[in-house]
């Protein structure tokens, strides 16, 4: 199996400064990350805001620069290069990812006429409405005429509309409706299977992305600190960490509850290293105690 | 269908804006003052007053039938003069506008997405220009080169574009960081196609707004240069002349000063109404 994207020991580091804006430390934003996709298939990068995801994402796109570490897209690095029509974004949140004063057909316009694509551009943005499955007439209306599930089938036919060969995919579904959020998953499967597409899928959705994914790393503090198939990570999670995660997924059921870990729930905090020694230590005592 | 979309979008605006009293009356002092200044020659009853005429018989005659606003100290029909001096007003503001509001859109555009010296060298020469009143550089103009239109004109467009500057840099500052603009850069979208087609529309309707009321404030300033005679020269008519004129026949002839400063407000506040009325009209159109 040939592979899609290889991202090699990645690096960005953030100057930190005090109060009179001189350098007085850094945060490792993204330290040392490693991994690859197969192609066609759907890699999970699960975290916490704050564990670098996004960082990562903005490096593939372009947005940001690493410090060390190379991007290869179908074995070529993509650093320095301004042919990005390979690889394209979803961004989060669709109510800011499109221009409110734009319609909808201007906004796919875009890439089309970045990238110099000849020939029929309204047919084309015709075709991209029906492989999102939105009408036709849609390309006049305004972003604020759509709903939020709408809008992100926009963001996404704009996305591929240059046949883009992987697609980075950041919390596509975190800015909506629950109810809304399965069918645009179901549209990415059907697109995914369709167009042959890889997809790199940041989400803090940890039952979506058991789902969704294929493989999946876990990202804490700027490095993957547990990868493997998702059924693996998710059923036996080897790192604290993913523990952690997996204990603040918020369940329904009386069962459910029962059926996960016991620990003490995190507060939004990013937890420092001292506080995975603390709870690790409660969880042996506990074993143990039984 | 995007014609329609784009009517009814028009008239739900119209709609929303005829529903606030402030800004409609702005907007019909603003036309009002327009087409009076356009058809000046055809609806003033003595178009011939606008020159150096002298008819001393009928010199600081109160308000009348046949003069409406009275006459002033050589006997000329003051509406016929505040009417055409509303030409002289109107013309300052449009072509102070028209050279200060482009200008300082794209240096704010400029210093705004560039950053880096663009912004340093342009957002430095904003901060001194703010810091000079433009009444002041017009008088210093004048002072050096000769008492004009044309000069005073140059004087307040050189110093106003800085206010555009400002106010176009700060959006673009803001508007740089969302996820539309990223998502353009992302799709490969060139740097002109960011700035004017992307970043540019979220500006217009602040811009509108500003360029509104910056029209009430020019008409003043240009007021205040001829009332202390450097604007335009007589005996063409303008509106901070004849009040400058009229004042030293007050408080016996009121109307020579008192109607055409009442003009200068009337026009001033169109403007600010119509401004304001504007901001209410966009600011709903960002919530929604």
């Amino acid at each position: 199996m040939t592979v899609a994207l290889e991202i090699r020991d990645l690096v960005k580091t953030y100057p930190v400064r005090n109060a009179f804006g001189r350098v007085s430390g850094e945060v490792r934003a993204v330290d040392g990350v490693s991994f690859t996709i197969p192609s066609g298939g759907v890699y999970g990068l699960a975290g916490e805001s704050g564990s670098g995801k996004s960082t990562i994402a903005r490096m593939i796109m372009g947005l940001t620069a690493p410090d060390s570490g190379d991007i290869l897209i179908d074995g070529t690095s993509i650093l320095g290069t301004r042919d990005r029509a390979r690889v394209q974004m979803v961004f989060q949140n669709p109510g800011a990812s499109l221009n409110p004063r734009r319609t909808v057909g201007q906004s796919i316009m875009v890439p089309l006429v970045a990238h110099r694509q000849s020939g029929d551009h309204t047919g084309r943005i015709g075709d991209l409405l029906d492989m999102v499955h939105l009408p036709r007439h849609f390309t006049d209306r305004y972003p604020h005429e759509l709903s939020g599930g709408q809008k992100q089938r926009v963001a996404i036919a704009r996305a591929l509309a240059v046949s883009p060969r992987l697609l980075v995919l950041d919390e596509p579904t975190s800015a909506l409706d629950v109810s809304v959020q399965a069918k645009v998953i179901d549209l990415l499967e059907e697109l995914g299977r369709r167009l042959g597409l890889t997809y790199l899928f940041i989400s803090h959705d940890l039952s979506l992305m058991r789902n969704f994914a294929q493989t999946v790393g876990v990202l804490y503090l700027g490095k993957i600190v547990e990868t493997g198939p998702a059924d693996q990570v998710f059923e036996r999670p080897e790192h604290d960490y993913t523990r952690l995660l997996l204990a603040s997924v918020p369940v329904i059921s009386a069962e459910e509850a029962a059926m996960r870990p016991v620990i003490p729930l995190i507060n939004g905090e990013m937890p420092t290293a001292k506080d995975l020694m603390a709870l690790r230590a409660g969880l042996n005592a506990k074993e143990t105690a039984r | 269908m995007s014609e329609l979309a784009a009517l009814s979008n028009s008239y739900q605006n119209w709609y929303r804006f005829s529903r606030n009293p402030t800004a409609v009356i702005g907007l019909l002092i603003v036309v009002l003052s327009l087409l009076a200044a356009l058809l000046a020659p055809y609806i003033t009853p003595f178009p011939d007053h606008v020159g150096a005429i002298v008819d001393f018989r009928n010199r600081h005659q109160p308000p009348s039938l046949e003069h409406w606003f009275g006459t002033d100290n050589v006997g000329r029909d003051i509406l016929t003069r505040v009417i055409f001096g509303l030409r002289v007003s109107l013309m300052l503001a449009f072509v102070v506008l028209v050279i200060a509001v482009p200008f300082g859109t794209a240096m704010g555009l400029l210093a705004g997405y560039f950053g880096g010296w663009t912004e340093i060298v342009i957002m430095r020469l904003t901060d001194i220009a703010l810091a000079l009143p433009p009444l002041i550089m017009a008088l210093a103009v004048a002072a050096v080169l000769e008492p004009s239109l044309m000069n005073a004109m140059l004087a307040i467009a050189s110093l106003w574009w800085t206010w555009h500057t400002r106010l176009v840099y700060s959006m673009v500052r803001q508007i740089r960081a969302l996820e539309y603009v990223e998502a353009a850069e992302t799709l490969g979208a060139s740097k002109t196609h960011i700035l004017f087609r992307e970043i540019l529309p979220n500006c217009v309707s602040a811009i509108a707004v500003k360029t509104s009321l910056d029209a009430g404030f020019v008409i003043l300033i240009g007021a205040s240069l001829s009332f202390l005679g450097l604007g335009i020269q007589p005996p063409t008519p303008d509106l901070g002349t004849m009040v400058s004129d009229g004042a030293s026949f007050l408080p016996d002839y009121w109307w020579e000063s008192l109607l055409p400063g009442t003009a200068i407000l009337f026009v001033a506040l169109g403007f600010n109404l119509l401004g304001d009325g504007l901001r209410d009209l966009f600011d709903v159109e960002d919530v929604r």
